[in-house]
């Protein structure tokens, strides 16, 4: 006779909350002392629903499956060289934003979620927090494994976790994530799980893996796919963890509704860096930034906040001011690299006339007025010899470490500035929403550490550019600079001259 | 504190970064030429509060933005200024520190008649 089989259901309670207990030798509140300085008020913790039912050992069994089928599709791309059919050499520069800005975020999550699924005092959600923090891992491990192979290839890609930590632009996510780790347990699970897994995900994921299809990346799409199932589940604890705050206790709403207002934001301006990877770095574009923000964050956002509204919560503050944003921001980010290219570790270029007239039926309202105007002269400079540099450094916001280069609402052609007083000192922003985050907790924003200021204060290995770039660790004349002219457009020419040479 | 932290000497351990101290003497000033916006956003540079104005003008601000066509175009005698939000007629002589130029101050300024690349504020 065999052996009597358990069901799903009771495994899942066997294998999560039956392995769980309350201590005895110390007080709970000792074992656990994350939980409560946040004002989260938390009544039954045994209320937490978990529609995955996931054990770690179903687990286990899923992602080595999963593994085995990258694996396989990652080999056979390298083996076909792969990196010659993808649609331009243009193209690999996407990865390299990937590679330095997003994947080091992937490890940060990790750590994360293994703070949260160590400091929850619930099991369920303790499980759950704990699979996602290995699931994080795994995607930057398969990352790193799949762009590798176009490390032997193109430039720009092997410092990326030195980078993260040193380069002006990469301590736009870095902060981004900072922040969210330095938070409580439940501020990170709404900042990462909610705000970015579930309302802003499919703005990160989508272009990326879209893109990589339409330009002939077959190693990042099945990535990509891999990955799709581990962003449903989070997709899932996202949603779960704030309707489970939300119907704990009503004075949890207050609280949560200032952590969605803030990481709404800073997700959007982190978000800007694919803005403009969508617009401008696609050799083939799939849709314009505008688009995928009216579908992913108009659309399936104003879904989402209806259907939470009957727990008092309202769309994230500025929501209105992002969408006007979306018209603006993938051009004012492409223009800010174009100016500070000898300090980015991929290429930039000017849009050819077949791009600006893509971008300008995508953006019949702001291309043609303010932007291209400002590309049309930078090409007719670059073609006098004359290629435009900003040899200063840029102003930074204290908040999101962007280049203060955005708009005020309403005027295209005058920053936004904005500045608080905080013991004497001044401090400055790019938006109202960055503004408003500093202001409601001055004591954290106050110590960031700001690239500009950090290079005055001589802690980047000195005062020139070389001395800054070596800190870094770019490499002058091959990381950074315009794709024209670099090594990358030299070996592509190459490749491209052997494929005739192998038709004729 | 208007933070929420589980430290209680939280405040104790702040590291206000960008003191003026941490300078070396030199306090941190961004300057913005208005309705230029090739240059994406004001431009930080450290410098010594004793600077008189107007080497400023000659020796920061104008080798910074001499690539723009417009500049070579530039009536230095008819801009208009604003120091921290305060339209202002700086004394060129005068150091900055004695033109209300603190550490973190933003200078801002337009050229009347000039608005970018075939005035599209570029």
């Amino acid at each position: 006779m065999s052996a009597k089989k358990l069901g799903l259901k009771q495994r899942y309670a066997h294998m999560t909350r039956g392995l769980d207990w309350e201590t005895s030798y110390q007080p709970m509140d000792k074992v656990f002392p994350y939980d409560s300085f946040e004002g989260i008020k938390i009544k039954d913790w045994s209320a937490w629903e978990d529609p995955f039912r996931l054990t770690m050992d179903t687990y286990w069994k899923f992602q080595a499956e999963k593994e085995r089928k990258l694996y396989a599709v990652i080999d056979a791309f390298a083996q076909n060289n792969g990196q010659t059919g993808i649609s331009d050499g243009r193209y690999a520069n996407v990865l390299k934003l990937f590679l330095t800005g997003i994947s080091p975020a992937e490890y940060q999550a990790h750590r994360g979620f293994a703070f949260a699924g160590r400091h929850l005092r619930g099991v369920g959600p303790r499980v759950a927090a704990q699979m996602q923090s290995l699931d994080e891992l795994r995607h930057l491990q398969t990352q790193i494994h799949t762009i590798s192979h176009y490390n032997k290839h193109f430039d720009g890609i092997s410092e990326f976790s030195h980078m993260h930590d040193r380069v002006w632009y990469l301590s736009v996510p870095k902060s981004f994530f900072d922040d969210a780790r330095s938070a409580g347990p439940f501020e990170y699970m709404i900042a990462i799980g909610f705000a970015f897994e579930y309302v802003l995900t499919n703005l990160l994921f989508v272009p990326f893996m879209s893109g990589a299809a339409y330009n002939g990346d077959m190693s990042t799409v099945t990535f990509g796919f891999s990955a799709q199932s581990d962003e449903s589940r989070h997709m899932t604890l996202g949603i779960e963890v704030i309707k489970f705050l939300l119907e704990q206790h009503p004075d949890n709403l207050p609280i949560v509704q200032k952590w969605v207002d803030k990481w709404f934001w800073r997700g959007h301006r982190v978000l800007g860096l694919v803005a403009m990877m969508m617009d401008y770095m696609l050799p083939k574009p799939v849709m314009s930034w505008k688009e995928a923000w009216e579908i992913y964050y108009t659309q399936a956002g104003g879904a989402l906040f209806q259907d939470l509204a009957r727990y008092g919560l309202r769309p994230p503050k500025y929501a209105d001011i992002a969408t006007a944003e979306a018209e603006h921001i993938s051009h004012q980010n492409w223009a800010i690299f174009y100016q500070y290219t000898h300090a980015a570790a991929f290429h930039t270029w000017i849009p050819d006339a077949k791009h600006m007239d893509w971008l300008s039926e995508k953006y019949p309202n702001t291309f043609d007025k303010y932007y291209r105007p400002r590309w049309e002269m930078w090409g007719r400079m670059a073609k006098e010899g004359k290629r435009f540099y900003n040899m200063a450094l840029p102003q930074l916001c204290q908040t999101c470490q962007i280049p203060m280069g955005y708009t005020e609402p309403g005027d295209p052609t005058t920053i936004a500035f904005r500045s608080s007083r905080f013991r004497g000192e001044t401090y400055h922003f790019c938006s109202d929403g960055c503004k408003d985050i500093f202001d409601a907790e001055p004591e954290k924003f106050a110590q960031s550490w700001l690239p500009v200021h950090q290079i005055f204060q001589g802690n980047c290995g000195g005062a020139t550019i070389p001395d800054v770039l070596n800190y870094y660790r770019l490499a002058n004349g091959a990381d950074n600079l315009d794709y024209v002219g670099s090594p990358d457009e030299k070996l592509w020419n190459e490749w491209q001259a052997d494929k005739l040479k192998t038709a004729v | 504190m208007s933070i929420n932290a589980i430290s209680p000497d939280y405040e104790s351990h702040i590291v206000f970064r960008d003191a003026e101290q941490n300078f070396h003497g030199n306090r941190v000033i961004y300057v913005h030429w208005e309705q230029h916006l090739s240059f994406c956003s004001a431009i930080a540079f450290p410098l010594p509060p004793a600077m008189p104005f107007g080497a400023f003008v000659e020796e920061v601000i104008k080798p910074h933005y001499a690539a723009h066509p417009d500049a070579a175009h530039v009536d230095w005698s008819k801009l208009v200024w604003m120091i921290d939000g305060e339209k202002t007629a700086p004394d060129f002589s005068k150091s900055l520190a004695e033109n209300g130029i603190q550490h973190k101050s933003l200078v801002r300024f337009w050229t009347p008649g000039l608005d970018g690349y075939k005035s599209s504020a570029s």
